[in-house]
């Protein structure tokens, strides 16, 4: 009965396109404008970002500097602007890293069944049963903290998740009739997972890839914030937020600006998710 | 049937300690990938080759990963934790008292805010769909997408920076009183209830308003049961599994905020220990304390998992 009911929203909703509601646009242009001050980040710095511009440390917020100056008197506007290209970047790469390697092991482990099905899905429960957190801990302390380790890192962590999504989905995509046929047909499971598969199951794979981007830019705050992942000079939000932390007794908005970045772009994500159409996310939940 | 159950716990239990082993193995290899050689490490740059190659034999750091592995994990079981390297002591004797310090946060955390979590959810699960209901969902959501420091640093400039009610990033050992442990408790507590209240709301919602869906609730409906007496009398009873489940699983959730809040406030916990231990790359110190935490993490994961399979009256 779920089935049929979601088969009919499908209908109507295919009629219709694919409609937004306004939540979802406002969701859509945070967002995008995130990524492109990311990529435009050094042409809409107001400031340089390593310049002292201010004579006073932890400055208010003024007409010259509109998100006040941190803890050496630098633009902390300009350097949020710049931080998103480290927060954006990193997480996006990892969050591909993640789905890559999570997506395609999953489709191949519902495709495959039998030990290898089991001896993986044994492996990727147990990899998912450390705390997140403690498993960046852990990996950072053994091999360092450079932005290309950090995405490898993010990376394995969030592969378990998108992995055992991916599987559940191609697990019941596999039971269907044309994919019994493309195997009688004699084809090779790279086919399989590539023309079979994964058409089937891209909408929900691409919500569950916004979610993973989601605890990711958390994840990788968290451990800037800890001074475990972006390190100085370099500064990404979370790493924005630590070195200004001096500055809460006097309420520098240095401290809360780079938080608020964090809130808008992982809020919006979530929003957007929330908000997609039906006929991609139908079988998302 | 009883022995059904029996089974299917056992078979749990089973997992658990399979997957221990594997964490183990993670735990173990992640921290010995390190190109550099321990020895040289902490004997530092002056250190002649025959002390270099002195301590390597002394540590056993010439036998290979599967046999120093193998001893790692005896020393473990055998509470033999190993010495720090930071400062030679006994890593045993470190994390005691530390383990007691973050267990009271967790266990004060728990008993704040599972019941305010708990009423929460189950009412706006009764009054779906309602303003408060919405208003409700979209702060967990909130809360669940951003990061706990910022919760964190977001209370302390409220209540002690504006309110001036409470102490700000500082954490001082010596209480003479209940009131100034109540202040000085105040932040870490608050902070972490909010980070594992989001979910714990959010799953008790979810539990409850699926015993709202079943036909026995319609069915009390059609009698003219009242709402109250429907969702206490029918509904509660048999979602009760769920939620002690949700609960057991939203305090697994402690872990990640944990570290976050005791590095924050300065608290003299284990998750600050194995935080500056990373900042100082003391590996049996960081393995070990990984460890206790994925213990603590496997047993709340393997409790939620029991109740789910006690609770489930097909299976009595």
């Amino acid at each position: 009965m779920a089935i049929d009911a979601a088969n009919t929203t499908t209908a109507s909703q295919r009629r219709a396109g694919y409609r937004f509601n306004l939540t979802g646009w406002i969701s859509l242009i945070v967002i995008l404008t995130w990524a492109l001050i990311a990529i435009l980040a050094p042409y809409v710095t107001p400031h340089g970002i390593s310049d002292i511009v201010d004579t006073d440390y932890f400055g208010p917020m003024s007409r010259q500097f509109p998100l006040g100056t941190d803890y050496l008197g630098r633009d902390m506007l300009s350097r949020i602007l710049f931080g998103a290209r480290y927060t954006v970047g990193i997480s996006l790469a990892a969050t591909l890293i993640a789905c890559c390697i999570g997506v395609t092991l999953g489709m191949a482990a519902a495709v495959t069944g039998g030990w290898f099905d089991t001896a993986l899905s044994r492996f990727i429960d147990a990899l998912s049963s450390i705390p997140s957190k403690l498993f960046a801990l852990v990996a950072v302390a053994g091999v360092g903290s450079s932005i290309p380790v950090l995405m490898l890192i993010l990376g394995i962590i969030y592969t378990p998740g998108s992995y055992r999504f991916a599987r559940a989905l191609a697990v019941n995509v596999n039971t269907a009739d044309f994919v019994t046929v493309a195997r009688i047909r004699g084809e090779k499971l790279s086919y399989l997972i590539r023309a079979e598969i994964l058409p089937n199951i891209i909408g929900p794979v691409l919500a569950d890839v916004g979610l993973r981007f989601v605890f990711i830019v958390l994840l990788l705050s968290g451990l800037s914030f800890l001074g475990l992942g972006v390190q100085p000079p370099e500064a990404d939000w979370g790493s924005l937020v630590r070195e200004n932390i001096g500055g809460l007794p006097f309420g520098s908005p240095a401290v809360m600006a780079p938080s608020f970045a964090i809130a808008s772009l992982t809020i919006a994500v979530n929003l957007l998710i929330d908000n997609l159409p039906q006929k991609i996310r139908d079988r998302s939940e | 049937m009883n022995l059904h159950l029996w089974s299917l716990l056992g078979g749990r239990l089973l997992v658990a300690l399979l997957t221990l082993l594997i964490v183990s193995l993670v735990v173990f290899s992640a921290t010995q990938i390190l190109p550099g050689d321990v020895a040289e490490v902490l004997l530092g740059q002056a250190a002649t080759p025959e002390a270099v190659a002195g301590l390597r034999t002394a540590m056993h750091l010439n036998d290979p990963a599967i046999v120093q592995y193998f001893r790692w994990l005896g020393g473990m079981l055998t509470g033999d934790l190993g010495i720090s390297y930071a400062n030679n002591r006994p890593i045993a004797e470190l994390i005691a008292g530390r383990l007691t310090n973050s267990l009271e946060l967790a266990a004060a955390t728990a008993l704040f805010s599972v019941p305010i979590a708990l009423a929460l959810g189950i009412t706006s699960a009764m009054l779906r769909g309602s303003l408060y209901d919405r208003s409700v969902t979209m702060a967990t959501i909130t809360v669940i997408s951003v990061p706990e420091f910022m919760i964190a640093t977001a209370g302390v400039l409220i209540f002690a920076v504006w309110l001036k009610w409470l102490p700000a990033l500082s954490f001082a050992r010596d209480v003479h009183s209940f009131g100034e442990m109540l202040r000085i408790y105040a932040m870490p507590v608050f902070t972490l209830s909010f980070v594992i209240s989001a979910q714990m709301i959010r799953m008790s919602r979810a539990a409850v308003v699926e015993a709202l869906n079943t036909p026995y609730v319609e069915m009390a409906q059609l009698k003219g049961a009242s709402r109250t007496r429907v969702v206490l009398r029918h509904a509660l009873p048999n979602a009760l599994g769920p939620i002690v489940n949700a609960v057991a699983l939203s305090l697994s959730y402690l872990l990640g905020g944990v570290i976050i809040v005791e590095t924050i406030f300065n608290y003299p916990g284990i998750a600050k220990l194995m935080v500056d231990a990373v900042a100082t790359r003391d590996l049996p110190l960081i393995q070990s304390c990984a460890m206790i935490f994925c213990v603590v993490y496997l047993l709340l994961i393997t409790t939620a998992d029991g109740i789910a399979i006690l609770s489930n009256p097909k299976l009595r």
